[in-house]
């Protein structure tokens, strides 16, 4: 077992057992459902939406050397730069290098998964530069030092007296009756100040766009604004299946990612970014860099079984469907991406040996599949994920014995009939002794959460040589 | 003519909950089937499949295509054996000799509540049961082969019954095969949450068309000490006589 399966097992029992935060998330996983189906009601088909941002999607992914090219040349012509990246190294060595060199203090970062997965932040701190995570949720797990519990809502686990503690503790305010508009204020103070101080703004990209040459950003908050156009440098850090071909795509994902992710008809500021600031222009930044990260995407682009998983714009839908997710929350996977996505993703990205595990922490109940509005197929690649997990050689030598069994006893009606009584008797006995639970009981995995299951007298196919016919 | 069906029992049904299998063919016959239990079946390979073990799961699918070949209407009581059939084997068995083999039979085999509706024409099979029931609509029956109305249209018929709406339905119950065993604790935690959701429903019984579901939650009301108990639709569609005790139920 890797280490880090070890890890999930241990988690997962905590989590599994803890009353209130299966309160706190079903509470907020509830409003979210509510949300995201009033959402769809918006839609005239939203169905149709789905297939065109999955072919959108696809499209990209199937012509991914061409758009990516297309897209950097027309960052250039505009004076950017475009930075290609093949592991995380790379990527942090090019922005660490370029902040040296601008003689950067201070950084403000808005939202972008792919520099938690990279650990950017990190990268920038080692050489003394303060980074500021100015998305609400991320800067609240920044000053508790964890990472985002969700991809999309980051500190979703905690409450609002949580919060009002830990600003309490590390800001120095002190909040009243956990008042969010006035979490929210204390929030502010400190981030603008960092606005206006940093040197560099760094931020992630939803979209690029080949035909047009744009990144393009979701928030919430504004806060993508402001990292924008504010400090003197903008770096864009993403991954290179955020590749679409053409900026009226943006039509149809714009509208189908906010749904997806909060219910919402669209994200309220969604900017588009091409480049520095051009002359004439009053604002935007004097320098423009676009990182574009590998960092295992070509491993799944290489694959064409698992080619699709590309498509995903990290919505959250997954996430926020799964019911292991709902139990187990965000922290206990390990990974950057959690759920049903991260379970795919960091296998085949980071490892099957190490990560293998995360693809079977599902109970195939499918119901992210009817979710992810790029229509990937997860439970098939959590399936597949598994069947490659063990053809190279991950099985424990129990599994392997019980698997080999399995397969003799089912090649023959009377094996199988042979196994299953003796499997029944033996049980009998060792319930008759009280050995119940130890680990002479074959049902103790079932018996350790469950009552255990009561005895037939006779299998049916016993009951049927004898009654069948009558 | 009796319509003649072939009856395909999940292995653990076979092992361990009998009755199931033995309402069902109380049903059938009720409505005017010739059942016959063709005794070559083992298993699916739905367990070897599902973990990742396609190289144990292949000989149990052919084996199990080479034994229902010959039979024109198979029936199943659960869902997620049927849709192994149905919707897996076309890949599991992608370069085997038995594949087009393996399609076919994927279209001849029904769910039990799909067979009775859509196949059979039926939806009052003249039962009784004067208890309070909420239905689970588990997960492969549901989401993978669409069977929602045909257990319901079956539910609305019995007489005496109190049907009651379970909040979050479609939320999985947690047993999913080895996944109850691997990860046992999260998996015991998604079936209190389904209790919880079954309590708030008011419901005596809760039914589904996945007796699977029913073995793992039967055994979360037991560890937390619930009133709750189980019973797969065949068990209730079985009863006939008003006030009769239900047969098929456990805990």
């Amino acid at each position: 077992m890797s280490a880090a399966s070890q890890e999930f097992l241990r988690k997962a029992i905590i989590k599994s057992a803890d009353l209130d935060h299966r309160a706190l998330i079903q509470k907020g996983m509830l409003s979210y459902d509510l949300a995201v189906a009033k959402g769809k009601l918006r839609f005239a088909d939203w169905e149709a939406a789905r297939n065109r941002c999955s072919a959108v999607k696809a499209e990209g992914i199937a012509n991914l050397a061409k758009y990516l090219t297309e897209f950097e040349q027309r960052v250039i012509e505009r004076g950017g730069h475009v930075h290609w990246a093949e592991n995380a190294g790379q990527a942090n060595e090019y922005v660490v290098n370029l902040a040296r060199a601008r003689n950067v203090k201070t950084v403000v970062k808005s939202k972008s998964m792919v520099t938690e997965e990279i650990h950017l932040a990190s990268a920038l701190e080692k050489i003394g530069i303060t980074v500021w995570e100015t998305d609400l949720g991320e800067f609240i797990v920044q000053l508790r030092n964890e990472p985002p519990y969700h991809i999309v809502t980051p500190a979703m686990h905690l409450s609002r007296r949580q919060i009002a503690d830990l600003f309490r503790d590390k800001l120095g305010e002190d909040v009243k009756d956990a008042d969010p508009v006035r979490l929210v204020a204390a929030a502010r103070v400190a981030l603008r100040r960092a606005f206006f101080s940093a040197e560099m703004g760094i931020s992630g990209a939803n979209f690029l766009v080949a035909d047009s040459g744009m990144v393009a950003i979701s928030t919430n908050e504004g806060n993508g604004r402001l990292t924008t156009s504010i400090p003197r440098i903008h770096v864009v850090v993403t991954g290179i299946e955020k590749v679409i071909p053409r900026l009226s795509d943006l039509a149809a994902l714009w509208p189908v990612l906010a749904t997806s992710g909060t219910g919402q008809p669209i994200t309220t500021y969604s900017t588009l970014i091409r480049g520095p600031r051009a002359a004439g222009e009053s604002d935007g930044p004097e320098e423009f860099h676009v990182v574009l990260v590998d960092n295992g995407r070509t491993e799944l682009l290489a694959n064409p079984e698992t080619e699709e998983v590309l498509q995903c714009i990290r919505c959250g839908a997954c996430l926020n469907i799964c019911p292991i997710f709902r139990q187990v929350g965000g922290h206990t996977y390990g990974t950057t991406y959690p759920g049903p996505i991260g379970s795919i993703y960091t296998p085949r990205t980071a490892g099957l040996s190490e990560w293998g595990h995360l693809s079977y922490a599902c109970s195939l109940c499918t119901a992210c599949k009817g979710v992810c509005p790029v229509k990937i197929d997860l439970p098939k690649q959590l399936l597949i994920t598994r069947r490659d997990f063990i053809a190279t050689g991950n099985v424990k030598p129990a599994e392997h014995a019980g698997f080999a069994g399995f397969r003799w006893a089912s090649a023959d009606a009377g094996r199988f009939q042979m196994l299953g009584w003796v499997g029944r008797k033996a049980l009998a006995v060792v319930r008759a002794l009280g050995l119940s639970g130890t680990v002479l009981d074959p049902m103790r995995v079932w018996t350790k959460y469950r009552s255990p299951i009561a005895l037939p007298k006779q299998s049916f196919r016993e009951w049927w040589r004898k009654n069948g016919n009558k | 003519m009796k319509r003649k069906v072939a009856l395909f029992v999940p292995c653990f049904v076979d092992q361990v909950l009998p009755q199931v299998a033995i309402d069902t063919l109380t049903v059938l016959r009720r409505v005017g089937c010739d059942v016959v239990f063709p005794e070559d079946q083992t298993c699916c390979g739905q367990p070897g499949f599902n973990t990742g073990h396609w190289e144990a799961a292949l000989p149990c699918a052919e084996r199990f295509v080479r034994v229902f070949s010959g039979y024109d209407c198979i029936v199943c009581p659960s869902g997620s054996c049927t849709s192994m059939v149905r919707s897996h084997y076309p890949e599991l068995l992608a370069s085997s000799p038995l594949r087009q083999d393996a399609i076919d039979v994927g279209q001849r085999v029904f769910e039990f509540s799909e067979f009775l509706v859509r196949v059979a024409g039926v939806s009052d099979v003249g039962a009784s049961f004067p208890h309070s029931v909420a239905y689970h609509p588990a997960c492969h029956a549901t989401r993978e082969l669409g069977i929602y109305a045909e257990p319901m249209q079956l539910l609305r018929a019995v007489r005496h019954i109190d049907l009651r709406p379970l909040p979050n339905e479609s939320e999985c119950c947690g047993f999913g095969g080895m996944f109850s065993a691997k990860f046992g604790m999260i998996s015991a935690a998604m079936g209190d949450t389904k209790a919880v959701n079954l309590e708030q429903s008011g419901a005596e019984f809760v039914t589904a068309i996945d007796p699977s579901c029913l073995m793992h939650l039967s055994g979360v009301f037991g560890a937390t000490r619930r009133k709750l108990k189980t019973i797969y639709l065949a068990g209730i569609l079985a009863n006939t006589a008003a006030g009769a005790a239900a047969k098929g139920a456990s805990r």
